[in-house]
């Protein structure tokens, strides 16, 4: 191929990319969805931009999917690794033997031969790690129960590609010559396999552990940049080509370079250096894959397609609920757990091809199976929408009481909301002897905290109904210790009206919010960081060679001070007036000047007039 | 009428057994203002300009404090420090304060025969408010004689109610009769 076409493709591919990605997730689908729509709509049926070369893209960006396997390992911990085997080869093995065993018996009774129904037994099993752990982490539930156990499965998946692989050679070798010589050819170089992966993992433990540690060392003496980016790079396709020469999955073996690593003190590095790789190839993973679906063979067979499609689902959803459970997932994990894993993976595009290069599959088979794969691999960000809108908060409703019932105790403070700041504050207020009542909305949060033996009830108490059942008529604070504007504005607005002898301390969103609520005549308001910013600030002037007493005074008098400036502006000015900024502005530097001059008398306090100008001059007379 | 100050200086007013009794007879008076220190100022950060502007505005300062350790609380001092300005308190062009009276409002917890030659505290009361006394002389104002309750660990209701009577009486006689000042 031509440099110019060869730059024409990559703009096509980067072009689908940087055009479907954004508008999709705008739309709430997903970067992965985005990606896969993209192929589709550049591959040879619709636009046609792209189509041959699919094959060799895909093999190019599997590569994403052999980096991102190694970041993951260097995010990982041996030791976690090892506390997590009863998941990895318990959870993840019996998920793999499961449906393999039963894809088999329905794809063998139904269509294929015995060697095919295996084939394709062990194939369907396994999940798409690119696209779930991509996912989880976009949205943040990689650490979630739900989402570990999903982890550890394809975890085990991924090492399952290693005996598959061999499996497969094996039925291949079946089908070709039907010889009982050939099944002991097969066992010989089974042995002769064990002992390859074992030296190959070996060496990786031992070069990762010993000789990586100096390598990285000079290289980052050189100071450059780049030369750090390309050892990384290095390290990752070495081990690939490795893993690929000797026969094993590549991404296991980067998985396994990553885990060594994930100790040393250039993880962090590594990690910064590989990120722009693994993310861009695996988009073009994802888009090769949407061009590769042969809608022709779709189109003319959508009927049967289809109901592969739902039967592998299907199945797949049925055996994962019924592991979790197993497994003691409670409902709103184990649902993550189940859609998560419910398609066809992309090590299946890499199987079906080695099995119809072995003639196991012909090509009406391979190409029905890989429009399967990919179809289920696309439908998976639905999947998870569903599981997000439709079913867990059905789950919430029906685990949780409406509202819980709050005893009307006449504890004389209400704390709504239990996050971070409401726990700090409740435990403060505790210590304190205070009783309290402590609503929050958030089960997740409050099932957690009951470990820690707090009682927090929940419901939504911006409702009054709530209000009044958390004891609104005889407490006599209530505390808005939420985290949302709206939310916090509407719940003081309610207690106003209908429980005016109620104090409120009220947390502030950021100026504008405490403008307002300062408005509204709430009995305390604060910015849940401002306190936090000045005493870390005290504590770098400490760092400065400043004396504690010094910084402790500076930080009370910008406390002040911004307490009266806000006073001010309050009857000022609102946030939309021009004025605001250019008054900000102004305070700051008057602030500044004030703060200096303090540095030269420590105990002459300042007046924050205004205008300090006349301060400023007569300090400069005396200069 | 005069206009009376009060700058009152107790951490821990719940716990106080005559204090808080005094300071709660002389608050709704006309004229008078009680300056409560510590819950003003919980940080110890003194608003030195509206503590002078307050001293600009009364004629008669009474410092009201339990006697702890022979002087007063730490906010207190800390407001001597602070407020009483070289310029504005006293030095060449710190008039501010001058002709206007100041006087010491104090609890004991020694009884009276304590505090003299031979007693437990050796020295009359009046010596160990001579830094009172001399502050008070450098800002050009006129000390008066101290207000004091000794005893009040073992001051029974009646003994309460009389120095209540007798402090509310001082404080109504310095804001609306004749001030005799003797210079000591």
């Amino acid at each position: 191929m031509h440099l110019d076409e060869i730059f024409f493709r990559i703009m096509i591919y980067l072009l689908a990319a940087v055009i479907s990605v954004p508008i999709a997730k705008k739309i709430g689908l997903g970067s992965v969805l985005g990606y896969l729509i993209a192929g589709i709509l550049i591959g040879p049926f619709a636009l046609e931009l792209v189509g041959d070369d699919g094959e060799g893209v895909m093999h190019i960006a599997e590569f994403g999917v052999v980096i991102m396997l190694f970041i993951v390992g260097l995010e990982l911990h041996p030791s976690m690794l090892w506390r997590m085997k009863r998941l990895i080869f318990g959870l993840g093995g019996m998920q793999i033997g499961i449906t393999a065993t039963i894809f088999a018996l329905i794809t063998g009774f139904f269509w294929l031969n015995t060697a095919q129904a295996i084939t394709t037994g062990l194939i369907l099993a396994l999940s798409s790690t690119a696209i779930v752990l991509q996912t989880l982490t976009e949205k943040g539930m990689l650490q979630t129960r739900g989402g570990r156990h999903s982890f550890a499965v394809l975890l085990m998946q991924d090492i399952s590609v290693v005996p598959i692989f061999a499996i497969v050679a094996v039925l291949a070798s079946q089908v070709v010559s039907d010889g009982v010589s050939d099944s002991i050819g097969a066992a010989g170089s089974g042995w002769q396999q064990l002992l390859i992966i074992v030296s190959a993992v070996a060496i990786i433990i031992v070069g990762g552990r010993y000789l990586a540690h100096y390598i990285f060392k000079l290289i980052a003496e050189t100071g450059l940049r780049e030369l750090f980016t390309a050892t990384a790079l290095l390290l990752v396709i070495g081990i690939a080509v490795f893993m690929d020469a000797v026969g094993l999955s590549p991404a296991l073996g980067t998985f396994l370079a990553g885990v060594v690593l994930a100790n040393s003190e250039y993880r962090y590095e590594l990690e910064d250096n590989l990120e722009p790789f693994k993310g861009l190839l695996l988009g073009v993973f994802f888009i090769s894959v949407g061009a590769s679906i042969n809608f022709e063979l779709l189109f003319d067979y959508w009927e049967l397609i289809l109901l592969i499609l739902v039967i592998v689902v299907g199945v797949k959803l049925v055996v994962l609920f019924f592991l979790g459970k197993l497994f003691k997932l409670e409902k709103s994990h184990n649902m993550l757990f189940t859609f998560s894993l419910a398609q066809a993976g992309e090590f299946g595009f890499v199987l079906i091809t080695f099995a119809s290069q072995n003639a196991i599959y012909d090509s009406f088979t391979s190409g029905i199976l890989l429009i399967v794969v990919a179809l289920s691999m696309l439908i998976t960000p639905v999947l998870f929408i569903i599981n997000e809108h439709l079913i867990q908060p059905r789950l919430l409703i029906k685990d949780l009481p409406e509202n819980d019932e709050v005893e009307d105790n006449g504890h004389p403070v209400i704390i709504a909301g239990f996050g971070r700041l409401g726990q700090v504050l409740g435990r403060f207020l505790n210590a304190n002897g205070i009783k309290l009542n402590i609503i929050d909305n958030n089960p997740h949060n409050i099932q957690y905290l009951k470990k820690f033996g707090y009682k927090v009830y929940y419901g939504d108490i911006t409702r009054k109904d709530m209000l009044e059942a958390a004891g609104a008529e005889r407490a006599k604070v209530l505390v808005v210790a939420m985290s949302e504007r709206h939310q916090i504005d509407k719940l003081v607005s309610i207690a106003q009206k209908h429980y005016p002898h109620l104090k409120l301390v009220v947390r502030a969103v950021d100026v504008a919010h405490e403008l307002a609520l300062q408005n509204l005549g709430v009995d305390g308001h604060r910015q849940a960081i401002f306190d936090s910013a000045i005493h870390l600030g005290e504590d770098a002037l400490n760092s400065l060679g400043y004396s504690r007493h010094q910084s402790y005074r500076s930080g009370l008098m910008f406390k002040h001070l911004d307490k009266r400036f806000m006073k001010n502006l309050q009857q000022r000015y609102s946030k939309d007036d021009p004025h605001f900024v250019l008054e900000t502005k102004k305070f700051s530097e008057h602030l500044e000047n004030i703060l200096l001059m303090r540095q030269k008398e420590p105990y002459k306090d300042m007046d924050c007039a205004w205008d300090t100008e006349s301060i400023i001059e007569e300090a400069k007379k005396t200069e | 009428m005069r206009k009376v100050l009060i700058i009152y200086a107790h951490p821990l007013e719940q716990k106080s057994r005559v204090n808080q009794h005094l300071i709660k007879a002389v608050s709704g008076l006309a004229n008078v203002s009680v300056n409560h220190l510590y819950e003003n100022y919980p940080d110890f950060y003194i608003n030195v300009k509206h503590e002078q502007g307050l001293l600009l505005k009364h004629d008669v300062i009474i410092w009201h404090h339990p006697f702890y350790w022979y002087s007063a609380p730490a906010l207190l001092k800390e407001w001597f420090d602070l407020v009483l300005e070289h310029g504005f308190a006293y030095g060449r062009e710190g008039n501010a304060l001058k002709g206007k009276f100041a006087l010491n409002c104090i609890t004991t917890g020694g009884s009276e025969e304590t505090y003299q030659e031979g007693g437990l505290n050796r020295y009359p009361i009046e010596n160990y408010l001579l830094p009172f006394n001399q502050s008070a002389h450098l800002c050009k104002m006129r000390y008066l004689p101290p207000f004091v309750v000794n005893g009040v660990h073992l001051l029974g209701k009646g003994g309460i109610d009389e120095c209540v009577r007798q402090y509310m009486n001082l404080v109504l006689d310095l804001r609306d009769n004749e001030i005799v000042y003797h210079k000591k």
